[in-house]
């Protein structure tokens, strides 16, 4: 059985990473060129990663599916980035920072990596101004700061509705510096396919030219995974359409422990599905429901009526009813359960009948449209463009999606798998947001990693490799090549009758019902019945068009479909496993009388991390205890 | 409320650079007009795979408008009819049944065509490197706050930094200029005080860059700044002018 060794230094929490900075193992400057380093995955965590590693004087190899490192899905992140600078003087701490942050993961995160995550913070800020970042500010020219969700302080910094948009322009440019000076060689449209192990050590991978077709081998000293998270696995998500699992999956399945694959984050507020061949969901900013009001009709037969034909009386302000003290502003995984309840009950609004009404019209009449304009006018806007609708003439529909997902691959205080050689760096990794994610700390994830953790725990494991070069000649370089270009071949060869979509679809609205915002043993049960079955016609009956040899989409889908039809297996059985109530992890046996999640935390105050053995269905639960020293465990209310 | 529309697509199909490619017929059937531009493609692909025929391939990602994957000429327009949208947020309610639609890729003599709809943009990730940033190693930055920005021009910054990278301002342009591309990075930078000791090299190695990849010269059409999603204005040209002329001045005097 193996174990799994947090590696988290002794001595007071506020003195940790001190303390393992110094006791870390540094890498001369002249010797750093000699290493390689490879980084899949250009987000914040990976550009930040690679910048900061070229500029220290490492050979750094980075590789990313899109066209350019600029079109990262962090590029997508709307709302800001946490930093416990305290400018507005109203009382905040990295201690505070700290506490809001084990807290709003429900308790499920571990202390030592999110103190350092809350005192890293300061800094990114200071990095990322230094690199031109046009955060928001005051007139006086010194930086704004707004409120974010499960925070009493303002501590996030923002630049417009578009902070993950400049913060990885910021990290790109940083990129492009070290592109230009020869530290960094970049490979964009170039896929990772499998890990290469050489004696129990991550030492390569396998990479597809999604241009060219050609598949390649690269060779290096370490290997950093910073490839997102596996919200796709729901076929539809916030995700970009790109985003997959198969990165860590295949580490997974090279022997990295995957850790928390039941921890989703479901957001409550986004545009609905409207029909069968809908392709994302898109994110509406959550502060929208400070002035809007959610309802849905009290009578099944009043929801194909227009809204304005339904009486004040037959309206059901569901939340405001359920939960009197916090309204409509519930937090997150109360307010989206409580709007697929209302749906499953049919009382859901719009074509599919999954929606529910977000009404600002009390609003507008008691402060007026310009005022409702000025504080949402672009999400107004954004809102017309897809639907079509005037939000400020009827209400506006939204339901919950995925957006997030907290598991990943297990890590180390170093960042460092327990597959010696392989780090995982921000949402690829489990580390910091326990059971459910703040407003704001994703961005701050992965800066911290690329940015401030990474460059300084890296030598920790380069110095131990000083003469264990190995090149793609070895022979687990070959065999993981051929495996590769078997796998290609055999998804060209099926031939079958089913487009690769049509699977995706498949295993996505199973999970989303399954394994979705509530879950119960027998929901899962069925899931992990089902799984096998679709996972079986897609290798019988998939029809993947085209060649190997060409720029061919199609085969690049197939490849990561088949992966989530392996990966949503694991996520099931986690979540089997997991007889708890916590965050983003709902099992509908373990609530109070009230409906409010029931944490278990004398027998699930822990980290359970998953390793494959051949057989999905047999993997190895291993447990990392969660201990909280200085933070007391308490039930999370909101009455 | 939707409904749906039957279309004609006249789709640009060419195996590879090397290959001519052609216009190919295709209809759109049953197309709900809640859809998304790009949907509407998924949708004709999904036939087409019903009657073995490949997929026409487009680049995309994100599908909210920010990534700037996506990428294609939509009867004749960089992004198709709608102002500030990009593709993959312009919906089929701005058809109407019965309508021919072309579809086309950027065609810009320095992004060289890959595939049917996608081509190679890596002429703007050289532009990027030849000076897009500011060198600032992590670790060694002050307070952000010692520095104090005036709003305005933080501001001005950001309505620059909004550029998301497509490439449509080339696509749009009859000389297939880059600039109101160059012009964003530029000004976004040269606008804040942490970008001033590299402003002069960057502006020239930006613009010396942009020239030598094969993109064009301004000649004020300002039909970039028609297409741009992220409502870049042409003003940055302007302003961009002004800096490479400064910086050239600059850097002659530093010559002699």
């Amino acid at each position: 059985m193996a174990t799994l060794d947090s590696k988290i230094p002794s001595g007071p929490l506020e003195k940790k990473w001190e303390k393992h900075k110094f006791d870390s193992k540094l890498v001369n400057p002249a010797n750093r060129r000699k290493y390689t380093v490879i980084v899949v995955g250009s987000g914040l965590a990976g550009a930040s990663a690679a910048a900061s590693l070229g500029e220290m004087g490492y050979n750094v190899e980075c590789f990313c599916y899109q066209d350019s490192p600029r079109r990262a899905h962090s590029i997508a992140a709307q709302g800001g980035i946490n930093a416990a600078k305290n400018y507005p003087n109203d009382g905040d701490s990295v201690q505070r920072l700290f506490y809001d942050t084990i807290k709003g993961g429900d308790f499920r995160a571990r202390e030592a990596n999110v103190y350092r995550l809350a005192e890293v913070s300061n800094s990114i800020i200071d990095q990322c101004t230094a690199m031109g970042v046009p955060f928001a500010r005051e007139y006086g020219g010194l930086l704004a700061n707004r409120s974010f969700g499960g925070a009493q302080v303002s501590r996030t910094f923002y630049a417009r509705g578009q902070t993950g948009q400049q913060l990885l322009l910021g990290a790109y440019s940083g990129l492009c510096n070290q592109i230009a000076a020869g530290t960094v060689k970049m490979h964009p449209r170039t896929e990772m396919l499998d890990l290469v192990v050489v004696d129990g050590h991550a030492k390569g991978i396998i990479v597809r030219d999604m241009v060219t077709g050609k598949i390649e081998a690269y060779a290096a000293d370490t290997v950093l995974l910073a490839t997102g998270g596996y919200g796709n696995v729901f076929y539809l998500s916030t995700n970009a359409k790109g985003c997959n699992v198969t990165a860590t999956w295949r580490a997974h399945k090279k022997g990295a422990f995957f850790a928390n694959p039941c921890y989703t984050q479901i957001h409550p507020t986004c545009i609905p599905v409207h029909g069968d061949f809908q392709s994302k969901l898109t994110l509406m900013s959550e502060s929208l429901r400070n002035d809007g009001r959610v309802w849905v009709p009290k009578k099944k037969e009043d929801c194909g009526k227009p809204p304005g034909e339904i009486a004040e009386e037959d309206r059901d302000y569901y939340l405001e009813r359920k939960y009197p003290s916090f309204g409509n502003l519930a937090p997150r995984d109360i307010s989206s359960r409580a709007a697929k309840q209302v749906c499953d009950e049919g009382r859901g609004v719009g074509s599919t009948k999954l929606g529910v009404y977000l009404d600002f019209s009390a609003a507008i009449k008691r402060l007026g449209e310009n005022v409702i304009r000025e504080r949402y006018g672009n999400l107004f806007d954004m809102y017309h463009k897809i639907t079509g609708e005037d939000a400020y003439k009827v209400p506006m529909r939204i339901f919950p999606a995925v957006h997030y997902t907290m598991g990943g691959l297990w890590v180390d205080y170093n960042l460092m798998s327990n597959l010696p050689g392989l780090h995982v760096l921000g949402e690829a990794n489990f580390s910091d947001h326990g059971a459910n994610r703040l407003g704001a700390s994703a961005l701050m994830q992965g800066l911290a990693d690329g940015y401030f953790v990474m460059p300084y725990t890296i030598g920790n494991y380069l110095t131990t490799q000083t003469g264990k070069k190995v090149t793609t000649d070895h022979p687990e370089f070959a065999k993981a090549l051929e495996e590769v270009k078997a796998r290609t071949e055999q998804l060209l060869a099926i031939k079958g009758k089913r487009s690769v979509d049509s699977f995706h679809r498949e295993l996505g609205l199973l999970l989303w019902e399954k394994c979705g915002m509530g879950r119960t043993e027998q929901s899962l049960k069925e899931a992990l019945a089902k799984i096998p079955q679709i996972r079986e016609e897609f290798w019988k009956n998939v029809n993947v068009l085209g060649e190997s040899n060409d720029l061919n989409q199609s085969l690049e889908m197939a490849g990561r479909v088949a992966d989530f039809l392996e990966f949503g297996e694991l996520m099931c059985l986690d979540a089997l496993e997991r007889r708890e109530s916590c965050g983003g992890h709902f099992r509908e046996e373990y609530q109070f009388p009230d409906g409010e999640a029931k944490r278990d935390d004398e027998n699930f105050a822990h980290v359970a991390a998953w390793e494959y053995v051949g057989d999905i269905a047999k993997s190895v639960r291993h447990i990392e205890p969660l201990n909280y020293e200085n933070v007391h465990l308490a039930v999370r209310s909101y009455k | 409320m939707s409904h749906q529309l039957n279309l004609t697509l006249k789709v640009w199909r060419q195996k590879n650079a090397g290959t001519p490619g052609k216009f190919v017929e295709y209809p759109a059937q049953n197309i709900p007009t809640d859809c998304s531009f790009l949907e509407m493609l998924d949708i004709v692909n999904e036939s087409l795979v019903q009657q073995n025929i490949e997929p026409i391939a487009f680049d995309h990602d994100c599908r909210e408008g920010i990534c700037g994957m996506c990428s294609l000429v939509i009867n004749g327009v960089a992004h198709g009819p709608e102002r500030a949208t990009t593709t993959c947020q312009l919906h089929m309610r701005h058809f109407k049944d019965g309508d021919t639609i072309y579809i086309e890729p950027w065609r810009v003599g320095a992004f060289p065509l890959i595939k049917d709809l996608i081509v190679d943009r890596n002429a703007l990730e050289r532009i990027q490197q030849a000076g897009g940033f500011i060198s600032a190693r992590a670790g060694g930055a002050p307070d952000a706050n010692s520095v104090p920005i005036p709003k305005q021009n933080a501001d001005a910054a950001m309505d620059a930094a909004a550029c998301i990278g497509c490439g449509a301002c080339a696509a749009a342009c009859p000389n297939s200029s880059a600039m109101l591309f160059v012009a964003a990075k530029v000004s976004h930078l040269a606008l804040l005080p942490q970008g001033q000791p590299e402003r002069t090299r960057r502006a020239l190695k930006m613009v010396k860059t942009m020239d030598s990849e094969g993109f064009g010269n301004c000649t004020n059409y300002y039909e970039c700044e028609a297409v741009c999603p992220a409502e870049i204005k042409s003003s940055f040209i302007s302003m961009l002018n002004r800096e490479y002329v400064f910086a050239a001045a600059r850097d002659s005097v530093s010559m002699i």
